[in-house]
Parts: structure tokens; C-alpha cells; sequence
């Protein structure tokens, strides 16, 4: 086990070197710069703020220099926001991101789970279908209309809840974010859950624990479900790069002071490093969950083995 | 029984008919297909029915509720006609959504049947630049290649379909593992046929099934994607108009005129859900195993 973990990290070694590298030149390939502005700076003094950071080098030995500053752990300064090196922006503005990701795929997969049980427990019934309805829907409806929606018809006209804002994480001001990053992800979720218990269900061991006389409950709970789950484990990845998406959607609607706000913006105003530091830290994210998914996996079913 | 009926010859049931037989019988994807071809109707004759240009500007009628001065959905800020504008914004997704779904078949089928059929090192090789390009945010990569080089139709096409293919190749990668060893590739071989006209000639044919399915289920995907980059204003640029960046201005406007946000939106949801809808009903009527 521990082998396989270290393998599997020596490996995102070169997935992340491809990353930066990746970005790296894309991000110097387009026009402008970040000291562009409206008032053209004096060749001198524009040449002092390229030096300053280190960007009067050929585009090569920037490059290697930017490496070797990663692998000390350092991101370097933002070079729109003055003062703040990238790893205070990711600091200070990923635990909005991360409170919104966590709480909506706790929440997806606790409703997506329940909805896609008792939609296979009564297959083709109306609970079926109107679960698989929802699952439908939520696929086809995407966060950006969801959001201005729920906005439109809840926060503005009815006032429930805010329209806007993060307010410190009050639950008022979660509420409706939170549900947008959600439903697609219980749509999908729950359509596992149900295809997943539909085909275990008829398993031969599923008929033998009826046999025995278990109570039906015990035998959805304890023998079913644990295989049922199982495909929502290789979900986990790419769940979290939905929930990314949607959170650069979700940000920008409710105004909200996370990191995808950042990465549009910053891309626009090729503030190199900031754009750079969240591309790290997203394929960073993205490779650790995708592993932990991998090693999940090995524990609830002992079929697998890591090698 | 009649001589004429003995002599005819049987007809056998291929695995296509099959298919479409059960295709048929599914009501949500009949439907959705009848429909779909009406939107597609719409969205190639539509703007010429329309008595308003997508991009006309008229000072005097802006924010007109539907139904008011000769706008059946009524207007915009700048009193652009917004039937005209939602024709034209659906053609403008449904081309693209086509169009990046071909690039991303293109290289998809490509690399998935070379590693399939050719196997050990060069699969594991590409097989293992599959997987590092799933593990990447791609989103991210595809919001730096419009802010680099700016965002014209051409490379939203590239962009999208360049990221969606990789499922593409795995799916038909697994496919021809399993077609590599059959009969009739085998008799191919002893023919003397090269490597390269077996795949192009034997195999890649035999995958149609699972792609098509496939197919019908990148398209949605390629307009969710396409809309996404518009609404972040990444995408088509004004005064063009695609449902992401009719949705986006709309949803700016909505206190003032609700309208603007709520079309789109039923035309887009409507859209994806015909896809989804017809690529859920091949995917039973082609592999039914899952009924």
C-alpha cells in the first residue's frame, strides 16, 4: 500500500511538470502584459519593473527560474496585486472555494445516494420515475441557468435568502450556492446509485442473504449498498473537476470571495503567477483526489489489489 | 402455404434493424428526435422568417416585454428583436456543438483504434497521455487558449473538441481490443492487407455503434462547455449571439426584464435534453444488456 502511494505520487511528478510547463507557455504566448495600462510607463521605468521580477531574462531561464521557485515551495508575487505573493491569495480565498465544494458534494452525495436507492428499490414505479426525471434534468440544466434562476425567483422576488454575498459563511448566504454546485452532481450521483443497486440487487449473494431470511432493510443496508457505491469512488475525480467548474460559474453569480473568481480575472490581466499558482493547486487538487479515489476503492472492495 | 410465400427469401433481422426497433419503441427518444429536427429546422431556416435582424439595433423599442411592438419574445437593451437573436444563437451552438464533436471523433476514433489495434508500448503509451490529460483541469487550459489568442468561432471548435476526445479514444480503444481478434480480421491479415488499411477499412467501421452513442452524448456536452466559456465572456463575442451568451446577458438583466434570461434558458435546456434524451435510447437500443 504505502509503496503504491509513493509510486503513485512519484508519478504526478511529470502529470504536474506537463501542467506547469503547459500553462507556462501558454500564458507568456498571449499578447499584452501585466504592466499594460492605459498609461504608457517610461521605457526605463518599465524596464526596472521587468527586472524587478525577474522578467528581462530570455523566456527559457524564466522558465527554469519559475521551476525552481515551485519546487521551494514558492509561487512568487502576484504581479497585480501589490504586496501579495500567490500563496497569500490562495490562502486567504481558498477556504470559500473549498467550504462551498465540501458541503456541496457532501450534500449530492448524501441526497444523491437516498434519491438513487429508493428509485432502484422500486424500479419503473413512479419513484423511479420521477427520480430519474430530476436526474435528467439536472443534467440538462446547467449551474449558469440554475443560478440566475434561483436568484430571480427566490432571493429577488421572494427575498428568502440573499442575492448575493458571502457574509462570513452565514447559512443564509450559503443556501442557494450551494444547492446550484449540487444538483448536477446529485443528477449524476443518483443515477449511479440506482444503476449501480439495480445490477447488484440481482446478484447471486443478494438472493442467498433473502434466502437466510435477513430483513430487507439489513440487506439493502449492510450487503447491497457497499457494492452499489462502489462506481460513485471512481466519481470522485471527476466530480471535483464539476465542482471547479461550476465554482468559477457560482463565484462570479453570488459575488463570492473564492478562488475561481481569481483565475478569469487574473488570465485577462495576465497576472502570470496568480493564473500559474491556481493551475498548480487545481492539478495538484485533481491528481490527490483521483488517488485517494484509487486507494478507496482498494479498501471497499477487496477484490483489488494495488500493485 | 403458397409456393410464392415458401420461395421468398427470409429476410433476417440485422443488428441494426434491432436497434432501430428498439429505438422506436422508446418513447422520450422519439419524441426528442422529432423535436430535435424541428429545432434544427429553426435554427438553419428560422432567421430568415424572422423580420428582424439578430444584430438590429432599434433605439425606440427596447425592453419590450413579449409580445409588444412586433417582438413574439419581446426586446433588449438595445431593442434587438430576441426571437431573431435566440434563432441565431441556437444555430450558432448547435454549429459548434457539431462541429467540435467532429474534431474531438476525428482524433478520438484515431487514436483509440492505432493504440487498440497496434498494442503493447505504443499503447501504454498513449494510453498513459490519456490519463495524464484526464487528471489535468482542462477548463483552465481551455480558458488560456481563448485568452491567448483570443476568442474567434474556429478555435472555440478546436478548444472544445480537442479536450473532449479523450473519452473517445478509451471507449474505442476498448472496443478494438475486442475486434483485433476476430475472424475477419485475422483473414484480413492473411490477405496481406497493411496494418493501416485494416484499420481504417476493418475496424474503424465495426465501432460505429458505441461512438454513435458517444457522439450524441459529446454534443450536449460541447454546447454545455461552449456556453460556459460565453457566459464567462470567453466565448462568441458580441453582438453574435450563442445560448451561453444570451443566457449570460440575460441573466445581468433579469430584474428588469425576466424574459431576456427565461427563453434562452427553456431553449437550452430543451436542446440538451433531446440530446441526452436520443443518446440514452441508442445507448439501450444498440448495447442492451443494461434493459
Amino acid at each position: 500500500m504505502l509503496r503504491y502511494i509513493g509510486r503513485r505520487l512519484l508519478i504526478a511528478i511529470p502529470t504536474l511538470l506537463l501542467v506547469i510547463t503547459a500553462a507556462f507557455f501558454m500564458m507568456r504566448a498571449a499578447p499584452g502584459s501585466p504592466f499594460d495600462s492605459d498609461r504608457k510607463l517610461l521605457p526605463e521605468i518599465e524596464a526596472n519593473v521587468l527586472a524587478k521580477y525577474g522578467m528581462n531574462k530570455p523566456l527559457g531561464a524564466q522558465y527554469v527560474d519559475y521551476l525552481a521557485g515551485v519546487a521551494r515551495g514558492d509561487l512568487g508575487p502576484s504581479l497585480k496585486y501589490r504586496d501579495k505573493t500567490v500563496l497569500d491569495i490562495l490562502k486567504e480565498n481558498y477556504e470559500v472555494s473549498l467550504k462551498l465544494g465540501l458541503s456541496a458534494i457532501a450534500i449530492a452525495a448524501v441526497v444523491g445516494v437516498s434519491l438513487g436507492v429508493m428509485a432502484a428499490l422500486r424500479q419503473n414505479g413512479t419513484t423511479d420515475h420521477a427520480v430519474m426525471a430530476v436526474a435528467i434534468l439536472g443534467v440538462c440544466i446547467p449551474t449558469f441557468v440554475t443560478a440566475p434562476l434561483l436568484v430571480l425567483g427566490i432571493a429577488s422576488k421572494l427575498g428568502w435568502l440573499p442575492t448575493a454575498g458571502w457574509n462570513d459563511g452565514a447559512l443564509a448566504n450559503m443556501v442557494l450556492p450551494v444547492t446550484v454546485l449540487a444538483l448536477p452532481q446529485i443528477a449524476i450521483i443518483s443515477r449511479l446509485t440506482r444503476a449501480g443497486m439495480i445490477e447488484v440487487l440481482r446478484s447471486n449473494y443478494i438472493r442467498t442473504a433473502r434466502a437466510k431470511g435477513l430483513p430487507e432493510s439489513l440487506i439493502v443496508r449492510k450487503h447491497a449498498l457497499r457494492a452499489a457505491i462502489l462506481p460513485l469512488v471512481s466519481y470522485l475525480g471527476p466530480a471535483c473537476a464539476g465542482l471547479i467548474t461550476g465554482s468559477l460559474v457560482v463565484e462570479k453569480i453570488f459575488n463570492l470571495p473564492g478562488l475561481g473568481k481569481f483565475f478569469v480575472i487574473s488570465a485577462l490581466q495576465r497576472d502570470y503567477t496568480v493564473v500559474m499558482g491556481m493551475v498548480i493547486f487545481y492539478a495538484a487538487l485533481i491528481l490527490l483526489l483521483n488517488l485517494v479515489a484509487d486507494l478507496l476503492y482498494a479498501v471497499l472492495d477487496p477484490r483489488v489489489r494495488l500493485a | 402455404m403458397s409456393e410464392a410465400v415458401l420461395s421468398a427469401p427470409v429476410k433476417g433481422r440485422s443488428l441494426w434493424d434491432d436497434a432501430g426497433r428498439r429505438l422506436m419503441a422508446n418513447k422520450a427518444a422519439t419524441a426528442s428526435m422529432v423535436l430535435l429536427a424541428a429545432l434544427v429546422v429553426l435554427a438553419v431556416i428560422g432567421p430568415y422568417l424572422v423580420p428582424f435582424a439578430y444584430d438590429q439595433v432599434d433605439k425606440d423599442d427596447v425592453w419590450l416585454p413579449p409580445l409588444q411592438g412586433g417582438h413574439l419574445l419581446g426586446s433588449d437593451a438595445l431593442g434587438r428583436d430576441l426571437l431573431a437573436r435566440l434563432l441565431t444563437g441556437l444555430r450558432v451552438s448547435l454549429a459548434i456543438g457539431l462541429v467540435a464533436t467532429f474534431v474531438s471523433l476525428v482524433i478520438g476514433v484515431a487514436w483509440g483504434a492505432v493504440a487498440g489495434y497496434v498494442g503493447g508500448k505504443l499503447d501504454e503509451a498513449m494510453m498513459r497521455i490519456v490519463d495524464v490529460l484526464y487528471s489535468l483541469p482542462f477548463i483552465f487550459f481551455v480558458i488560456l487558449l481563448m485568452v491567448t489568442f483570443g476568442s474567434n468561432i474556429v478555435l472555440i471548435f478546436v478548444a472544445i473538441g480537442a479536450v473532449e476526445w479523450l473519452t473517445m479514444s478509451r471507449i474505442v480503444r476498448g472496443q478494438t481490443l475486442t475486434l483485433k481478434n476476430k475472424e475477419f480480421v485475422e483473414a484480413a491479415r492473411a490477405a496481406g492487407l497493411s496494418r493501416g488499411a485494416i484499420i481504417a477499412r476493418h475496424i474503424v467501421p465495426n465501432l460505429l455503434g458505441p461512438v454513435v452513442v458517444y457522439v450524441t452524448l459529446t454534443i450536449p456536452a460541447v454546447i454545455l462547455a461552449e456556453s460556459f466559456l460565453s457566459f464567462l465572456g470567453l466565448g462568441v463575442q458580441p453582438p453574435m449571439a450563442s445560448l451561453g451568451t444570451l443566457i449570460a446577458g440575460g441573466a445581468s438583466d433579469m430584474e428588469l426584464a425576466p424574459w431576456l434570461l427565461v427563453f434562452p434558458s427553456l431553449l437550452m435546456v430543451l436542446t440538451l435534453m433531446c440530446f441526452n434524451f436520443i443518446g440514452d435510447g441508442l445507448r439501450d437500443a444498440i448495447d442492451p444488456k443494461d434493459r
